[in-house]
């Protein structure tokens, strides 16, 4: 990965505490496991951004190999990986997700 | 597509001795579902966790594998 893509990714993140890289928008999900994401942030009440991926092919292969994660969605806290829809879920269920988002 | 037992064998050989369970979701091998039990996942997240897991799979996961519902823990 170039040190540009690196230093925009880094950017966004210091930029955004909660930050969720998504296929589709906030208001516009485009896949079931990003828009469960949405929801649950929604639930937990906290201050959120999105990225869309689908519109921006480098970041999409760059977010890969930065957080050697081959999937979309990505959730990240205070510039670290929180997981996928998956993990997300699960920490959103046995409460950890509102544990880590207040940080 | 990769074959579960693709999948699978490739979890092995990356986590000897684990206790390694592979199911085709959908029947169509792109939608997979995977749990791994081994100690090299003790004292790491689930997000090293999974990434373990991911680097195992390598090319499979950027194609192949639509979507891989994981769980991975230590014992």
């Amino acid at each position: 990965m170039g040190d540009d893509l690196r230093t925009r990714i880094e950017g966004l993140l210091q930029q955004h505490p909660v930050l969720l890289f998504m296929k589709g928008s906030k208001q516009f999900p485009a896949c079931g496991f990003s828009s469960q994401v949405v929801q649950i942030l929604k639930k937990e009440g906290v201050a959120f951004e999105t990225f869309n991926i689908l519109a921006d092919d480098d970041m999409r292969q760059g977010l890969k190999e930065y957080s050697k994660w081959p999937t979309f969605p990505q959730l990240y806290v205070n510039g670290k990986l929180v997981g996928g829809c998956d993990i997300v879920t699960e920490m959103h269920h046995n409460g950890e997700l509102a544990g880590v988002l207040k940080g | 597509m990769p074959k579960p037992e693709t999948v699978q064998s490739r979890l092995q050989a990356a986590f000897p001795g684990a206790r390694v369970e592979v199911t085709d979701l959908t029947g169509t091998e792109d939608h997979l579902q995977a749990l791994i039990v081994s100690p090299a996942f003790a004292g790491k997240t689930r997000v090293e966790q999974h990434q373990m897991v991911y680097e195992a799979l390598g090319e499979l996961m950027s194609g192949p594998i639509h979507a891989l519902a994981l769980t991975t823990r230590a014992s």
